[in-house]
């Protein structure tokens, strides 16, 4: 069994609390439970408070998830209902 | 009954509102610039000049109109970007300090992205809106859009967000610039056309026998007349320029007032004494007839008379032009010194004929001549067919006469044996003002000089095929030789004043030989008067004598016959 590197970074960037980014929110969260054994941080970006954020990450799409530890940077467009392709597109072996 | 009510009137002065665009000349076409607050379409293929165009509208934008601006790149960063246009003199990064421009790069890197379930765009607007407003910009480019094609694999969503763009931008109140790629059967790859259809432009840039040429076109302009042709635009060290749509009816103003043409002679075969200013003036010929001598010497005349001049050489440096007009005794080079006279050179087939159009009207926005001299025209029709050149020639002309300025061309043409002029000549012809030929007149063993009128408008003008000779005190106009079967040139000429001189000559003696003939027969009777005289005299003188013999011997006799009657 692999061990998962250290501490992910992760950000998801909303824009407001729409359906979607909650459904995003309470996705990842599932996920990263399962995946990271708590080795991870999420944090909460809200674009309409921040706007000037977003150039930063280059967001375009709400929501977004970018995993910013470990590198490279990948992000992940949508609400994350897909596990299979979150878990490909953060480069997460599954663990279960 | 019913009474039919007149329909309202329209509002005729209504102004469909607009943005200016900070493209010399496109202002023109489109009758005031971009359509205000809605977004216009720009596309074209690789290399024709959609960022530049949009970058020159921005920045214009702020520098000429105060309106500060957004540019969102989805295709260069932000340095990349800065870096192009600076050779531009456009300085990005001051706008950008200054906080009257933001640059925003938007990277759309497929490798990066995992799309997983439903999205919108909200990321995008929210940039768009934060930069809008941190400027407070009233204008917007979105370069090049259909990059986000590339990026992002759901057309749906996409498309269904780029709808929702385009009215958020409309709402926003921001007059937007959308570029795009030239699509195969679509106006664009994407087929942004079906959201943005305000106002669509399409740019070309096409390679006509080997020469460049870069080619603006409004598809359409909703709310607006617009000019539809085709117009060619250029790019060069300033930015953008379409080429000046000068006035497309004919209603410039004209002068009565008359310029000399510089050469002696030449001035009285217009009976006003010259051209009108702001004419213009073809000089056609064969070759080696003095056209480029005529040309200089119109020149030197104006820059005499403290005119500001132009000659544009498409054959000869200006080098060149001084040391061969020096020959004959016209000083181009003080005038050029003087700042009066601007010469300049280049090769016709080293630009477009656009480029040649465009330079010339710079100079005139800059330089302001009273007078403008092409030596020759003709060889602009290497680098363009006819028509070309002729439409190209209309809008030089135009040009000219909106400004009020005297032109003088000359032009080139085929040796014919007779002084009919070629089908190329009679095109051009019909533009211009007044029509002087210089031929080449061969005749038995030797070539001469003529220069006639062949038209001038307006002005009356002598119909007499004058010779003339290049010397080195320049050009003189020979007296009019009349021979037996019209004028005559060259040797003949010579023989014939020759000739004429023999006769006068000739006369003279007779005259004088007259004369003397009668003053000798004056002195013969003269003679025979004195001789008679002189007979009279002497019979008198015996018959004197005579007389008083006569008388003697009476006398004698008497005093006898006395003396013997005494006795």
């Amino acid at each position: 069994m692999k061990k998962q590197p250290a501490e992910w970074q992760l950000l998801l960037y909303i824009a407001g609390q729409t359906p979607k980014s909650i459904k995003a929110l309470s996705n990842i969260k599932k996920y990263a439970e399962i995946h990271l054994e708590g080795k991870y941080s999420i944090e909460i970006i809200d674009l309409l408070e921040r706007p000037q954020l977003a150039e930063g990450d280059q967001i375009l799409a709400v929501p977004t998830l970018v995993r910013r530890f470990p590198e490279p940077i990948r992000k992940i467009i949508g609400d994350l209902s897909n596990e299979e392709r979150v878990l490909v597109g953060l480069n997460i072996k599954p663990l279960k | 009954m019913q009474k039919i009510k007149p329909s309202k009137p329209q509002n005729e002065n209504f102004q469909f509102p607009k943005t200016p665009t900070g493209v010399d000349g496109l202002d023109e076409i489109t009758e005031g610039g971009f359509p205000k607050g809605r977004p216009t379409l720009i596309c074209g293929g690789a290399g024709c000049g959609k960022t530049l165009l949009s970058m020159q509208f921005l920045i214009k934008g702020i520098t000429e109109y105060g309106e500060n601006g957004v540019f969102m790149s989805f295709e260069e960063p932000s340095k990349d970007l800065s870096l192009n246009v600076k050779s531009l003199g456009f300085d990005l990064d001051k706008l950008k300090a200054e906080k009257k421009l933001v640059v925003d790069y938007v990277r759309v890197e497929r490798s990066e992205i995992e799309e997983t379930g439903e999205y919108d765009l909200d990321g995008l607007f929210i940039r768009l809106n934060h930069a809008i407003d941190s400027v407070n910009a009233k204008r917007v480019v979105l370069d090049t859009i259909e990059s986000l094609f590339a990026g992002l694999d759901n057309q749906a969503i996409l498309r269904a967000e780029l709808r929702r763009l385009f009215h958020w931008l409309k709402e926003k109140g921001v007059t937007a610039i959308i570029t795009g790629e030239r699509g195969e059967a679509t106006l664009t790859r994407q087929g942004l056309e079906e959201y943005v259809s305000d106002c669509v432009i399409i740019l070309d840039h096409r390679v006509i026998e080997q020469v460049s040429t870069r080619r603006l076109r409004i598809i359409k302009y909703r709310g607006s007349t617009h000019g539809t042709n085709e117009y060619p635009f250029l790019i060069d060290e300033a930015g953008i320029s379409v080429l000046p749509i000068t006035s497309l009816k004919l209603d410039n103003e004209v002068s009565s007032e008359v310029v000399s043409s510089g050469v002696p002679g030449l001035d009285h075969m217009f009976l006003g004494g010259g051209f009108y200013r702001g004419s213009n003036i073809l000089v056609s010929g064969t070759a080696g007839t003095a056209k480029t001598t005529i040309g200089a010497y119109f020149a030197s005349e104006q820059c005499r008379k403290k005119e500001k001049t132009v000659l544009f050489a498409f054959e000869e440096s200006p080098q060149q032009l001084i040391r061969n007009m020096m020959s004959i005794g016209i000083d181009l080079g003080k005038y050029v010194k003087q700042g009066l006279l601007q010469i300049h050179s280049s090769r016709p087939s080293l630009n477009g004929l656009e480029l040649h159009l465009l330079t010339l009207s710079k100079l005139i926005k800059e330089f302001k001549p009273t007078t403008v001299i092409l030596d020759p025209i003709s060889n602009l029709i290497t680098v363009g067919n006819d028509n070309e050149v002729r439409s190209m020639l209309v809008r030089l002309i135009d040009m000219l006469k909106a400004n009020n300025i005297t032109a003088m061309f000359t032009s080139l043409n085929k040796q014919t044996d007779n002084f009919r002029p070629d089908l190329a000549e009679e095109s051009v012809s019909s533009l211009v003002d007044t029509w002087i030929t210089v031929r080449d007149m061969e005749g038995i063993g030797e070539r001469n000089r003529g220069i006639f009128i062949v038209k001038s408008r307006g002005m009356g003008h002598s119909n007499q095929v004058r010779e003339f000779l290049i010397g080195s005190k320049g050009i003189e106009l020979l007296d009019v030789e009349f021979g037996p079967e019209g004028i005559l040139t060259g040797a003949a000429r010579r023989s014939s004043q020759i000739q004429r001189k023999v006769k006068e000559l000739k006369l003279q003696n007779d005259l004088d030989r007259k004369d003397r003939e009668i003053d000798r027969k004056r002195k013969v009777l003269e003679a025979n008067i004195e001789a008679l005289k002189n007979e009279f005299e002497s019979v008198v003188e015996e018959l004197g004598i005579l007389k008083a013999t006569e008388e003697l011997q009476s006398k004698i006799t008497t005093e006898n016959v006395f003396k013997t009657k005494k006795k």
